[in-house]
C-alpha cells in the first residue's frame, strides 16, 4: 500500500514539461529540478517524499525520454495517478519502478488531497475526501518489476539468480 | 480454421512463434532490430549493462545513429558523443551512424527495415519504421537495456485501426497535411493501438511521405503505424543496394482480418493544415491561421527535411524570397538528403530565396540544437509536435505545418497558404 498527498495536474502533461530538452545533457539531479517549471515553478522544490503525482489525460505523451518518469522518481514521487497514459511513459515508469495506476476517477482528486493507492486491486482511496477511485489492476508481472526496484534489477535476479551492486 | 491475423497481428505472430492470437494478450517477441541513437542510447544503456553484467546479445541486430546532440554545441554534448562511439566500438556495433542524419531516416535510407521485422526504436517516432512494412515501436532506455541483453521484448497485443484515404491530394497538400488532419479528427488518444494506412491515395505516396504517416502515428497517441509493403517499399529497399526477395510482398493482412475501427477520408477535399500552439491537435485549414505574424520558419526534423519535404519548400521558394524580418532556417534530415539536394539544385533554390542552412540532425525541434526560439517568439515549423517549451522559451509559439505551407509563410511573413505558389 502506497500513502501520499496529491499534487493535481491536468491534461496532456507531456515528456517536454517533465524533463525539458533543455536539460536533458545535464545529470538526473540538475534535470529533475526542472521537471514541469513550466506549469508549475514550485513542483520540484517542494515535492515530499511518498507525494503522489495526479493528472488527467494524456499523461506522459510524446518522447520516448525516460527521464521524464526518473524525474519524478528522483523527486520522490511513489506513484502516478492519471485518467490515461502515454504508451511509452507507461512502461518506463514500471521499468523504473515507479508505479502508475489509470482511473477514470482521478478528476475528482484535488490538491493535497491523501490518498492510499492499492496497485493490484487498482484502487487508490481518498482519505481526505473519503471517495474511492477504481481504475486497471497493475498486472502481476508488473507489480514483480516494480517490487524488485525496477527493470534492471528484475533481469538481474533472473540472469544471476540475485539484486545487483548498488 | 484459424482466426484471421491483422499486418501487425502477422508479425507478432511470427516473432512470438504463435499461430494464434487475440489483440489484449502479453506476448514476449524476439528483436529483429534495435535502434539507439546517442541521447536515450549508449550513454544511457552503459551503467545499466555494466550493472546487470551481461553482453550485448547480438550486435548485428544493434543500429546506432548520432543525431540529438550533433553537431556538439557544448562540452557535455560532445562528451556525450565521444561516449557513443567508445561504446559502438567496444561492443563491436558495426551498424554505427556517426551524424549521418536522423536514425528514422538514416535506417530507411540504408535499408536496414525489411516489411515483416519487429523493431525497437529508443525514440518515440520509432513507428517511421512502419512505412517499410515493418512493425516497429518506441521504447525508453531501460528497455532498451532488457532487448539488448535479452533479445526480448514483451508486447501487449494491439488492436488495430485502419484508416483507408482514396482520392488525389490537391497541388499543395501532402502526407504532413494528412497526419495534422488526423491529429484533429481521429485525436491523440489511440493509446495502444496501431494506425494502418491503406487506401489509393497512400499507394501513391512516395516511401519519404508514407515515412511520415508513419512517423505522427506517435502525435495520434499509436503504439505504432504501419503500411503494408508493395513494389514501391520493395524497390526503395533495393535502391540502398540491399539485395531481397519477391516474397517479403507476403506481409499483407489477412483480406478478412479484424479492425477494431475503420475509417474513410477523402484526399480531394483536404486543405492545407495548420496546427495553432500548442498541440498538433489544435489543426485546421490554414486560412483560420492567416493573420498571425511569424518570425521563423523552420524546416527540419525526420518528420519534415527529408528530400522530399525540401523539395515542397524548393517548390514555393523558387523565385521568391524569405520576406524581411523573418528567418528560414532548414536542417536537412540526413547527410544522404543534403548531398542529394546540393546535386539536384534543391539547396541553390532555398539558399537563393534567404533560406539559412543548418546541419543534419534533430536540431531544433526537440530543443536540443541550433534555432530555438526567445520569449515571445512565433516559429512555423515542419516538425512533428509544437509542445510548450519543446523547442526553445515556454513563452514561444510554435505552428506546425508542411514544408509547402512553411515556405509560403517564410514568403509572406504570416502564416499563409502555399497553394498560390504551387500550381
Amino acid at each position: 500500500m502506497i500513502r501520499g498527498r496529491a499534487w493535481v495536474f491536468g491534461d496532456n502533461i507531456d515528456t517536454d514539461l517533465l524533463a525539458p530538452g533543455h536539460a536533458m545533457r545535464k545529470p538526473l539531479e540538475e534535470l529533475a529540478l526542472h521537471c514541469l517549471e513550466a506549469v508549475r515553478p514550485e513542483f520540484a522544490r517542494e515535492v515530499q517524499r511518498g507525494d503522489v503525482v495526479v493528472a488527467g489525460v494524456g499523461f506522459g505523451m510524446g518522447s520516448s525520454r525516460e527521464q521524464a518518469a526518473q524525474a519524478l522518481r528522483h523527486l520522490g514521487v511513489s506513484v502516478v495517478i492519471a485518467q490515461s497514459v502515454a504508451r511509452i511513459f507507461y512502461r518506463n515508469a514500471f521499468n523504473l519502478g515507479l508505479p502508475v495506476l489509470v482511473s477514470s476517477d482521478a478528476n475528482t482528486i484535488v490538491d493535497g488531497d491523501v490518498l492510499e493507492v492499492d496497485l493490484a486491486a487498482g484502487r487508490a482511496l481518498n482519505i481526505t475526501a473519503g471517495k474511492l477511485c477504481t481504475g486497471e489492476p497493475v498486472p502481476d508481472f508488473l507489480l514483480s518489476i516494480v517490487a524488485d526496484g525496477g527493470l534492471i534489477p528484475h533481469l538481474h535476479k533472473r540472469l544471476h539468480g540475485g539484486a545487483p551492486a548498488a | 480454421m484459424s482466426r484471421p491475423l491483422t499486418l501487425s497481428e502477422k508479425i507478432i505472430a511470427r516473432a512470438s512463434g504463435r499461430s494464434e492470437l487475440r489483440p489484449g494478450e502479453i506476448v514476449t517477441c524476439a528483436v529483429d532490430l534495435a535502434m539507439m541513437h546517442d541521447s536515450g542510447g549508449p550513454r544511457r544503456v552503459k551503467p545499466y549493462l555494466e550493472r546487470l553484467a551481461a553482453p550485448v546479445w547480438d550486435a548485428s541486430k544493434v543500429v546506432i545513429v548520432t543525431d540529438h546532440f550533433v553537431p556538439p554545441a557544448d562540452v557535455d554534448s560532445a562528451e556525450i558523443l565521444a561516449l557513443t562511439r567508445r561504446w559502438a566500438r567496444d561492443n563491436d556495433v558495426q551498424q554505427f551512424f556517426d551524424m549521418q542524419g536522423i536514425c528514422h531516416v538514416v535506417v530507411q535510407e540504408r535499408g536496414l527495415l525489411l516489411p515483416g521485422m519487429l523493431a525497437v526504436g529508443g525514440d518515440s517516432h520509432s513507428p517511421s519504421g512502419g512505412a517499410v512494412g515493418a512493425f516497429m515501436v518506441g521504447i525508453g532506455a531501460t528497455e532498451m537495456a532488457g532487448v539488448l541483453v535479452t533479445g526480448e521484448i514483451w508486447l501487449r497485443v494491439p488492436e488495430t485501426y485502419l484508416i483507408r484515404w482514396s482520392g488525389t491530394l490537391g497541388a499543395a497538400p501532402s502526407a504532413k497535411d494528412i497526419m495534422l488532419f488526423l491529429c484533429a479528427h481521429v485525436g491523440m488518444s489511440n493509446d495502444f493501438k496501431v494506425m494502418q494506412y491503406a487506401g489509393e491515395t497512400i499507394r501513391d505516396l512516395s516511401m519519404m511521405e508514407r515515412l511520415v504517416l508513419c512517423n505522427m502515428s506517435a502525435e495520434l497517441g499509436a503504439k505504432t503505424g504501419i503500411i503494408a509493403a508493395d513494389e514501391k517499399t520493395l524497390a526503395a529497399i533495393r535502391e540502398s543496394g540491399r539485395v531481397i526477395s519477391q516474397d517479403l510482398l507476403q506481409w499483407q493482412s489477412d483480406p478478412d482480418a479484424d479492425y477494431a475501427k475503420r475509417f474513410e477520408f477523402d484526399a480531394g477535399g483536404l486543405a492545407p493544415q495548420v496546427a495553432a500552439p500548442h498541440s498538433p491537435a489544435n489543426s485546421s485549414a490554414v486560412d483560420n491561421h492567416g493573420s498571425v505574424r511569424i518570425d521563423q520558419a523552420y524546416i527540419g526534423a525526420c518528420t519534415g527535411a527529408k528530400l522530399s519535404d525540401l523539395h515542397m519548400a524548393a517548390a514555393v521558394l523558387q523565385g521568391n524570397k524569405v520576406a524581411p524580418g523573418v528567418r528560414l532556417l532548414v536542417a536537412p534530415a540526413s547527410a544522404d538528403t543534403m548531398r542529394n539536394a546540393a546535386t539536384d539544385g534543391t539547396l541553390a533554390t532555398l539558399t537563393a530565396a534567404g533560406a539559412i542552412l543548418l546541419p543534419s540532425g534533430c536540431g531544433a525541434c526537440a530543443g536540443y540544437g541550433a534555432g530555438v526560439l526567445a520569449d515571445d517568439e512565433v516559429c512555423i515549423a515542419s516538425t512533428a509536435r509544437n509542445f510548450k517549451g519543446r523547442m526553445g522559451s515556454a513563452k514561444a509559439a510554435v505552428y506546425l505545418a508542411s514544408p509547402y505551407t512553411v515556405a509560403a509563410s517564410a514568403i509572406r511573413g504570416l502564416v499563409s497558404d502555399p497553394r498560390e505558389f504551387v500550381h
